[in-house]
């Protein structure tokens, strides 16, 4: 009795902390709606009234489109690069034995551990050198760098979750190697592939460290957003610009759950997991 | 020729082929340039000219400049609080969502991404509302009559950019954490109850040491790349917050200097690497004392 | 001579010569030869580990051998990959693809032949027809018993009409009642369609009631090839008797005399003559052991009941199978108890324990066999 009292009472300690915790989490992200929304240009309380100008005032911001275009070119082709990327590698790493395998594949997941301004630096230092003008798919390429290591941790599971047999039951009755991958594995890691795009897209379209040193004359909307953050008077405009990219953000991550959790059913409610792999020592 | 072998080198041909690709890529995108940088130090830069000619002399500015070595040692300083005050919220969050979420684990986790899934300049930024004269923070407490004059040591500090950051890296810790816990055997833990182990002492001895994993690999990917970070502290940091990050940028960026900016870089990356290997032996050594 | 003939005329499906495999330090697969002939039911049977998957495996084409040769219709298979095999195979696991439904998985290899959509879906009805599935074209995979899985496996291999089915523990993921009714019915379908069938098992019984002929393999060596009747009258060694079934093993000494007369002397059992047929070791042996099955010795409860030989013991223990009893009965002079197996007929009582009892046996049901 007294022992299931006491549990009780730490569970409750713990509970408030939590509460607390998530509050301190959420305290940007609740600001964020609350801005875009007041009539005021000063980001600060007290609040004035309620408006939709900020939103509609995005429309005429040119510059905003033209990034934006850039933005999901970027992010679209990093999440389709890096998704193909970690198609390679996961599939080596879950089907064959192979020399060196355990550094290669940590060399891979390298740039999570790496700070995001070297492999920026880096990167540019190298195409200075190689005479390469910064554009779009300088931008592209370090997204890529920086996003395999996530689609590797995420279709790792996906490819390892395959049982074997089946690979071999489709050579058996006749298919060849590709048509295998076509009809047997490809449609069994589906989830994982679009768990995977979607990731890296979201990664890469919020990316700012790096674009900031491998963007040319065309800005990303990060970018774009650092710009803005300078005049005062634009920033209830990128309150909106931000809060709107929250909702996109958000519907994406559901698409990613729900996807991830096609991918291992059987693992179930461990959001994640993938991304606790990378920790698997 | 043995056959065996032909065939180990068939399987083994497959998997290095198939890796091929992505490994080239990280060896043109990440090793190559890795080295270059490694050696840009070494040479001099003359506006836009670069003087391939080895010189130590940016890399003993680095080392020796007072305002180098004072901005690296608060860089480090400030990586270490954000580790530190990282994990130490983030533990007891994975504990609880790990074993009090009952079956709400999963929306647990879930509401704890959310928040970073917003644009990270514009957290960043909202943090300066949040902890600024004016800001929020000051208005609340106020209001709520606890002050009389609005908090000063809260923005444009090194303290803003410690907060802002143990704001930006709380799901890095909270998740390896969780699914190290997560991994726990819950018939230990009866197991170590049975045996007349109170809950404090029961947490020392069986669920941190086995949790550490999950902690160690939180510790290394925050520590690291936040000395990486220049956006937090030019944004909230103000003078006495700016990090070696923010040198690095203006070297590369501004200063035309990329030499020296690489010199920098190379040897924050060095010690980093450097104390992420003193902690990994020590916390080894701490995990095999403790399991023997 | 008939016998003889028949052999002659039937073509090798399968031959292997020879088949070394080796992973790393292991040998999974250390020298096998045999010859499996068309439309026969062939079994490999033998404990875990012994190399039983391997060799399927290799004949599948899934891995090449390490030494030696297989060829399949009279073609050598060396570097031929597995698709492009005549044979097929149902896995333990039954390996049904999850994202296709049941017509999916029996039409996929179908695909590839480029028949039509008619010829393709007139021929799963068929195989589906075959393995008593009709109707279930559109099931899922999911929703599949395991019984069905397995009829599934076998549709979608049989359906490339292969030239060899081979087919790993198919039946061990069943229950004991599913299980014996798909024994019947995978001998009966064998019969029907003619194809070789190569099944994998270490389940004596299974093998002893479908096969033509089995190969008994240990420490991936086969050490007999034979028909079940002859494997079970017959067993070769002293290993694959106490595999299959059981056997009261007693030491002795085989005697030959100037005659060429063969016989055996086994202390208090005295001197028991044998044909040359019974005889698995060379005549030279000296030491060697003598089997009997349980079934063929019996206790004598009449006075009056005679057999060629008989010897005296004491009950020690007594085990009630519902249709049969086994005993097992001491008898001073020999090291181990034998164990006698009984048909309960009517009328037969149950021996009590420590009751004297006759034990008869008659000396063509004794096997010859090595000494350890
Ligand atoms: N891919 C492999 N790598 C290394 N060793 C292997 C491999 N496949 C099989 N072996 C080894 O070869 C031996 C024979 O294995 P095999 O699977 O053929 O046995 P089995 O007779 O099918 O056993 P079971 O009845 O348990 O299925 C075993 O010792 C096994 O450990
Ligand atoms: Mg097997």
């Amino acid at each position: 009795m007294v022992e299931k009292e006491r549990v009780l009472k730490i569970n409750k300690k713990f509970q408030i902390f939590a509460y607390a915790y998530l509050l301190f989490l959420y305290l940007p992200v609740l600001l964020l709606p609350i801005f875009a929304f007041n009539d005021s240009t000063i980001i600060s309380f007290p609040l004035n009234s309620f408006t939709f100008k900020w939103f509609a005032g995005l429309t005429e911001e040119t510059y905003l489109h033209e990034s934006l275009k850039n933005s999901l070119f970027v992010a679209i082709s990093t999440s389709i690069l890096s998704t193909c990327l970690g198609i390679l590698a996961s599939r080596a790493s879950a089907r064959y034995e192979f020399f060196g395998k355990k550094s290669i594949l940590s060399f891979l997941i390298l740039p999570l551990f790496l700070p995001e301004i070297i492999v920026g630096v880096a990167l540019l230092v190298v195409l200075m050198q190689l005479g390469l003008a910064l554009t779009l798919w300088t931008v592209i390429l370090g997204h890529t760098l920086i996003c395999t290591p996530f689609s590797i941790a995420i279709l790792n599971s996906a490819f390892a979750n395959m049982d074997m047999s089946l690979e071999e039951a489709s050579l058996d009755l006749g298919e060849t190697r590709f048509g295998t991958f076509k009809r047997v594995i490809l449609p069994m890691v589906t989830p994982g592939l679009i768990s995977s795009i979607l990731i890296c897209f979201t990664i890469s379209l919020d990316e700012f460290i790096i674009a900031f040193f491998l963007t040319g004359t065309e800005t990303t909307l990060p970018v774009y957003i650092w710009g803005q953050l300078r005049f005062p008077a634009k920033l209830p405009g990128v309150m909106a610009l931000g809060f709107l990219m929250l909702l996109l953000s958000l519907l994406l991550l559901s698409l990613f759950e729900y996807f991830r959790r096609r991918t291992n059913r059987v693992i179930d409610d461990q959001v994640n997991l993938e991304f606790g792999n990378l920790f698997k020592s | 020729m043995d056959r065996a072998i032909s065939l180990f080198d068939t399987d083994s041909k497959r998997g290095l082929s198939l890796i091929g690709l992505p490994f080239g890529f990280s060896l043109l995108l990440l090793a190559a340039p890795l080295i270059l940088i490694f050696f840009l130090g070494f040479w001099k830069q003359d506006y836009l000219i670069l003087e391939r000619s080895f010189s130590l002399d940016n890399y003993i500015e680095a080392w020796t400049e007072p305002m180098y070595r004072d901005l690296m040692l608060r860089s480090l300083g400030i990586s270490a609080s954000v580790t530190f005050a990282t994990v130490l919220l983030a533990y007891p969050m994975a504990y609880f969502i790990s074993f009090h979420g009952g079956n709400r684990k999963a929306l647990w986790l879930f509401l704890v991404t959310i928040p970073f899934w917003t644009s990270y300049l514009l957290r960043v930024f909202l943090w300066k509302v949040i902890l600024g004269y004016n800001g929020v923070l000051n208005s609340l407490l106020d209001w709520l009559g606890l002050i009389e004059e609005p908090l000063t040591f809260i923005l444009y500090n090194a303290n803003a950019v410690v907060i802002t950051l143990t704001h930006a890296w709380a799901p890095f810790a909270i998740l390896p954490i969780y699914v190290a816990l997560e991994k726990i055997d819950r018939s230990y833990l009866e197991a170590a109850t049975d045996l007349g182990d109170g809950p404090l002492k029961r947490f020392f001895r069986i669920t941190l040491p086995l949790s550490m994993t999950g902690v160690v690999g939180a510790a290394l990917i925050i520590f690291i790349p936040t000395i990486g970070d220049y956006v937090t502290p030019k944004l909230v940091g103000g003078k006495d917050g700016l990090m070696i990050a923010n040198m690095i940028q203006v070297q590369f960026m501004k200063a035309n200097n990329a030499p020296l900016g690489a010199s920098l870089a190379v040897s924050a990356m060095g010690i980093v690497t450097m104390i992420s290997v003193i902690f990994l032996t020590f916390n080894r050594r701490w995990l095999r004392k403790r399991g023997s | 001579m008939k016998e003889l003939d028949k052999e002659v005329t039937k073509n090798n499906i399968v031959e292997l010569n020879e088949v070394f495999k080796h992973f790393g330090e292991i040998a999974a697969l250390d020298g096998v030869s045999a010859q499996i002939s068309e439309g026969e039911f062939f079994s490999l049977l033998g404990p875990s580990g012994c190399g039983k998957t391997t060799l399927l495996r290799l004949i599948a084409g899934f891995e090449e051998p390490t030494k030696g040769t297989i060829s399949i219709d009279n073609s050598p298979m060396f570097k031929v990959e597995a698709n492009k095999r005549p044979t097929n195979m149902v896995f333990q696991s039954y390996a049904i693809f999850p994202h296709l439904n049941v017509e999916e998985n029996v039409g996929y290899g179908l695909i590839r032949l480029n028949l039509g959509k008619e010829e393709t879906s007139r021929r799963v009805d068929e195989m589906l027809q075959l393995v008593d599935l009709e109707g279930y074209n559109s099931r899922p995979a999911h929703a599949l018993s395991g019984g069905q899985r397995q009829r599934v496996a076998l549709a979608r291999s049989l359906i490339m009409k292969p030239k060899v089915l081979l087919l790993d523990e198919p039946l061990s993921s069943l229950d004991k009642n599913l299980r014996e009714q798909m024994q019947v019915e995978l001998r009966n379908l064998q019969r029907t369609v003619g194809i070789t069938f190569i099944l994998v098992t270490h389940d004596q019984e299974e093998a002893l009631t479908m096969s033509d002929r089995i190969a008994v393999m240990f420490d991936g060596k086969i050490i007999q090839i034979a028909t079940p009747q002859e494997l079970y009258s017959r067993p070769i060694s002293k290993r694959v008797a106490s595999f299959i079934g059981e056997m009261n093993f007693i030491e002795g000494q085989l005697l030959i005399d100037e005659k060429g007369k063969t016989s055996v002397e086994a202390g208090i059992l005295g001197k028991m003559d044998v044909n040359r047929d019974q005889i698995a070791v060379p005549l030279d042996s000296g030491l060697v052991t003598i089997g009997i099955r349980p079934e063929m010795m019996s206790l004598l409860f009449e006075e009056r009941d005679r057999t060629e030989f008989e010897i005296g013991g004491v009950i020690k223990e007594s085990a009630y199978f519902g249709d049969m009893t086994y005993y097992t009965v001491e008898v001073s002079g020999l090291n181990s108890p034998l164990t006698i197996s009984m048909r309960n007929t009517s009328g037969r009582r149950i021996l009590e324990n420590g009751e004297s009892a006759r034990i008869g046996w008659g000396s063509e049901s004794l096997v010859i066999l090595n000494k350890t």
